[in-house]
């Protein structure tokens, strides 16, 4: 005789994100990223006042797949526009989503001044070592010996420097309330991730400043890599370069 | 009926076909089904051995395109 089983459901997808399916490469972390940011608004119940802004990349029609009001900013400019946002609508929850060349290349300025003058936005840093949307080319945090397509042969330090560490940077500002480094390339640092992105959206709910997850993903189609081998490039490559870790917190979130 | 702990559920259409769910499996149980081909073009992630599921969700958490539904009893 057949025995029922009853179960509970443990894991649906959240109210957070719509129902559109993204455009996303096969294996593409941002998809596991959004999750991450939609299930902590819903978690802190922030959905309904949520103001999030899209970058140029890959993400870009971010605005189509969150579940909240979400406006789309010129490329590096996300910061800048979610000050306005946030000054004009200090009430609401504001948050940036950008990738690493939207973010540390041509909006380094906008970044920085943002967590200098300790704006209370909070900033999800998408950070895979390349540009995606455009094509491979090489960006700030491209590692040195990388392949991109305007580095054939590989990142040269001698003409193009070492990778740029933005959270290392942006610690060192006294507005920057919240920095910490994460990765998505495995469950146990998805999970951590996670706990990462709430404390700093708790950050900016208590008014304290400035916050910023730099999250280490992976671009299987530019790096030309099967998913489960760009998973492996980002923690034989990636993680050694950029440490995982918080660089500060509040005590309040700690 | 499967009387294992985990129960796991695809959404067959919207699966890339990456195969992150399979490597986070801790048990080794999923696969990318070869007799099926979905509306994107994609064999979609499927479970092999029902059960031996622990209903632990490391696959749902690693899935970019939130295809999966875990239960647990």
């Amino acid at each position: 005789m057949a025995v029922a089983v009853e179960r509970k459901v443990v894991f649906e997808k959240t109210k957070g994100l719509t129902d559109v399916e993204t455009h996303y490469c096969p294996g593409c972390t941002h998809g596991i990223i959004h999750r991450l940011v939609a299930e902590v608004m819903e978690e802190l119940g922030v959905l309904d006042k949520a103001v999030g802004v899209a970058p140029v990349g890959c993400a870009v029609l971010a605005y189509k797949y969150f579940n909240c009001d979400m406006q789309q900013a010129a490329h590096g400019r996300a910061p800048a526009v979610a000050t306005g946002v946030k000054r004009v609508h200090p009430d609401n929850f504001v948050f940036t989503y950008q990738g690493d060349g939207d973010l540390a290349s041509i909006g380094t300025a906008e970044i920085v001044h943002a967590a200098h003058r300790g704006e209370k936005i909070s900033t999800i840093f998408v950070n895979n070592a390349i540009y995606g949307m455009t094509g491979g080319q090489m960006a700030p945090t491209t590692l040195i010996g990388q392949k991109a397509t305007t580095a054939p042969y590989g990142r040269d330090e001698a003409t193009t420097g070492k990778p740029l560490k933005m959270s290392e940077m942006l610690a060192t500002i006294d507005g920057a309330k919240f920095v910490e480094r994460v990765s998505v390339d495995s469950p146990a640092n998805i999970r951590k991730a996670k706990r990462a992105i709430k404390k700093c959206f708790q950050v900016q709910l208590d008014g304290l400043g400035f916050g910023i997850v730099e999250v280490l993903s992976t671009c299987p189609t530019n790096w030309g890599l099967a998913p489960t081998e760009a998973t492996k490039w980002l923690q034989d490559n990636m993680i050694p370069y950029y440490p995982l870790g918080n660089f500060k917190s509040p005590e309040e979130v700690k | 009926m499967s009387t294992a702990r985990g129960k796991v559920t695809f959404k067959e259409d919207i699966c890339k076909g990456c195969g992150l769910c399979n490597a986070a499996c801790p048990v080794g149980i999923l696969g990318l089904n070869p007799d099926s081909i979905n509306i994107k073009g994609y064999h979609p992630a499927y479970v092999v051995e029902p059960d031996k599921c622990t209903g632990c969700t490391n696959c749902a958490v690693t899935c970019p395109d939130l295809v999966i539904t875990v239960e647990r009893r």
